[in-house]
């Protein structure tokens, strides 16, 4: 089994759902496994040795170009006779993803949260119906392609560190490939963004208003941690759009999620309950929130919070 | 402007959600559906870009006679036209955008207008593969945009910011929320959304490319300590977080 992963640059490294991807692949018992990275720095991909991966087909491209990767991973991935593609499900994978699949006939499994392999066949495991249910699905055709979520999947190194080789890969793109493009890129500036985070802290309505959301942000100084928000906040506008977790805001799966009055809606845990560790503050000790939770404090978030803060602070040392 | 806007028929968020008999699809017995709620934002879209340019909006779906209600919801909010296309109900992500991409091919559209996702199988999957169908550029997840003679610039929402994406007409995007405001529709245009006609299509059945090998519900696996909001209880909390999840 043959599997191309697609690798992501960020910065002078890539992305660690990159790196997650290759795990994931070496665990399915992949016989040989394969980088694929469209744009950025080739050379920033060499940590991807650290986790087994030896070989990196690099495209170059001066601006990005969603379809013109798709077109690019999936000749790839046809010149290799590969069985299986795994990518990140984040902005950039669910827009590849769809493409190359149509493109090789192949079936697509969007949002995996598990992945096995089950008599021969790759079984993807993911959350349906706002996560109230999951299915296993596998592929009815010779090639496969997957999207992983981030930060469910653990990156583990390899236990041999492979040197890696970087060649050059040239599509055939016809116009038809350029003609969507990247033109800017706008980052929030000095701000976590909750996709990017290990930790969130997320408060809700039971903060009763804007202006306690120090007691958040504290929190989530104190934690190097990003913050969070219900929909019932962001909508009142005490907070910014960006910060909604949840099935109309952001899919997260940090390492540990804190929920400090929120109730705990389904459209709330659709968006938050793949979290590794989920910590619930709400004075309501019948809120579904505790239904999910890790830990649970029952008690007045105002109470709460900046005890928690200061006590977290002397452990982190912030 | 000719435009496209697709609609997918969804459980209601608030239904709960039992395995059917099959083991592989949800038991439908009792489940309300209406319209998936980031279809109405591309409705929404369809109308206004028809009021400032002129032209018409489709609603389409692809699915069977009960699909009918939503394309109803789509006509009482202003659509001009709604079609039917009928699906043998067995299939994936891919068979459904064959369906949309076969009729589009009919009517060429300047634009096909989606939900981001369908909160059924949230597969976020749709625009991509329709535009791939067509060779068409395809946006998913645009949250703000502009569209100046056949020139596009978008905004989509990334890990940590935003992208700005320049493509032009015809095009496929899918709406975020936040892109507009969706009107409810009057009493009197869902009284006449009611005898309004409904264009039926066959649809061109293709094998499936996924198949559901099980459905579950998932079960939790969280260790549930609920502790008091004491001195003593936030010590301990702290305690455990560092010492046995090991997350701090
Ligand atoms: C189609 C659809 C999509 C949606 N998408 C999302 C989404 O993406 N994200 C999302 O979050 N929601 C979403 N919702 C909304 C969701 O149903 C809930 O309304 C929302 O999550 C509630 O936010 P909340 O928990 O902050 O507020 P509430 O439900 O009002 O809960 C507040 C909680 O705070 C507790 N509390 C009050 N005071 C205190 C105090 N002093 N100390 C401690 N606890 C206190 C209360 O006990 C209560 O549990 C969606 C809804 C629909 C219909
Ligand atoms: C593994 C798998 C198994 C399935 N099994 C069954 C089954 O047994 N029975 C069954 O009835 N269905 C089944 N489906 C079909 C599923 O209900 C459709 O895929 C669903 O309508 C689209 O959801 P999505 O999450 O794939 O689309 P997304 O990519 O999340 O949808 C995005 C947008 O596409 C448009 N759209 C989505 N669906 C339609 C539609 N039907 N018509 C028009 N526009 C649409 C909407 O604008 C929507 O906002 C299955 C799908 C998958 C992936």
């Amino acid at each position: 089994m043959k599997i191309i992963v697609l690798l992501e640059p960020s910065g002078n490294s890539i992305k660690r759902s990159s790196l997650e991807s290759i795990t994931a692949a070496r665990a399915l018992g992949a016989t040989s496994i394969h980088g694929f990275m469209y744009g950025g720095d080739a050379n920033s991909a060499q940590i991807a040795g650290e986790y087994g991966l030896s070989d990196i087909a690099h495209t170059p491209a001066t601006e990005y170009s969603s379809t013109a990767a798709a077109t690019s991973l999936a000749q790839f991935a046809k010149s290799e006779s590969a069985s299986a593609i795994i990518v990140a499900a984040n902005a950039a994978g669910k827009e590849i993803a769809p493409r190359v699949a149509v493109k090789l006939e192949a079936g697509y499994i969007p949002d995996c949260v598990g992945l096995a392999l089950v008599n021969g066949l790759i079984q993807g495991t993911r959350p349906v119906y706002a996560g109230k249910a999951r299915i296993a699905v596998s592929a009815t055709t010779a090639m496969s392609v997957y999207a992983l979520r981030p930060n469910v999947f653990t990156a583990r190194k390899a236990e041999n560190a492979t040197s890696v080789n970087v060649r050059t890969f040239t599509p055939q793109l016809s116009e038809s490939d350029t003609r969507v493009k990247v033109t800017n890129v706008i980052r929030n500036e000095g701000k976590l963004d909750v996709l990017e985070a290990d930790i969130i802290v997320s408060g809700g309505r039971g903060l009763k208003g804007p202006e306690n959301f120090h007691l958040v942000e504290n929190l989530a100084d104190k934690l190097s941690a990003a913050v969070g928000a219900s929909r019932a906040v962001v909508d009142a506008g005490w907070r910014p759009h960006g910060e909604q977790v949840g099935q109309t805001g952001k899919t997260v799966s940090p390492n540990m999620y804190v929920a400090c009055g929120i109730s705990g809606a389904v459209q709330h845990l659709a968006g938050m309950s793949s979290s590794k560790v989920i910590v619930a503050i709400n004075k309501d000790k019948e809120a579904p929130i505790f239904k999910v939770a890790d830990y649970g404090i029952v008690g007045d978030v105002f109470d709460v919070l900046p005890v928690l803060s200061q006590k977290i602070g002397a452990v982190t040392g912030k | 402007m000719n435009i496209i806007v697709c609609v997918s028929q969804v459980p209601d968020t608030t239904t709960k959600i039992a395995v059917g008999a099959d083991g592989k699809t949800i038991e439908k017995n009792g489940v309300k559906f209406i319209l998936n709620p980031y279809d109405e934002y591309a409705i929404e879209e369809g109308l206004q870009l028809r009021e400032k340019f002129g032209g018409t909006v489709t609603a389409l779906t692809v699915g069977n006679d009960s699909s009918k209600d939503i394309l109803r919801t789509a006509l009482a909010m202003g659509a001009d036209k709604a079609v039917l296309i009928s699906d043998s109900g067995n299939s994936d992500t891919f068979g459904i955008a064959h369906s949309i991409a076969e009729y589009a091919k009919t009517v060429v559209p300047d634009l096909i207008i989606l939900g981001r996702q369908s909160i059924d199988y949230d597969s976020f999957a749709m625009a991509s593969m329709v535009g791939e169908l067509l060779s068409l550029p395809s946006i998913s997840m645009v949250s703000s945009w502009t569209i100046n003679g056949s020139s596009i610039t978008a905004e989509r929402d990334i890990e940590g910011g935003k992208e700005v994406i320049e493509a032009s007409l015809p095009c496929v995007i899918s709406a975020q929320k936040g892109l507009n405001n969706p009107r409810y529709p009057k009493l009197p245009d869902i009284m006449k959304a009611k005898s309004k006609p409904i264009d039926a299509v066959t649809g061109a059945s293709v094998p499936a490319r996924v198949t559901t090998v099980s459905m579950e519900l998932p079960q939790t696996q969280r260790r549930g300590i609920i502790l008091n909001d004491s001195e003593h209880d936030i010590t301990e909390l702290v305690r455990l977080l560092h010492e046995d999840a090991k997350v701090i």
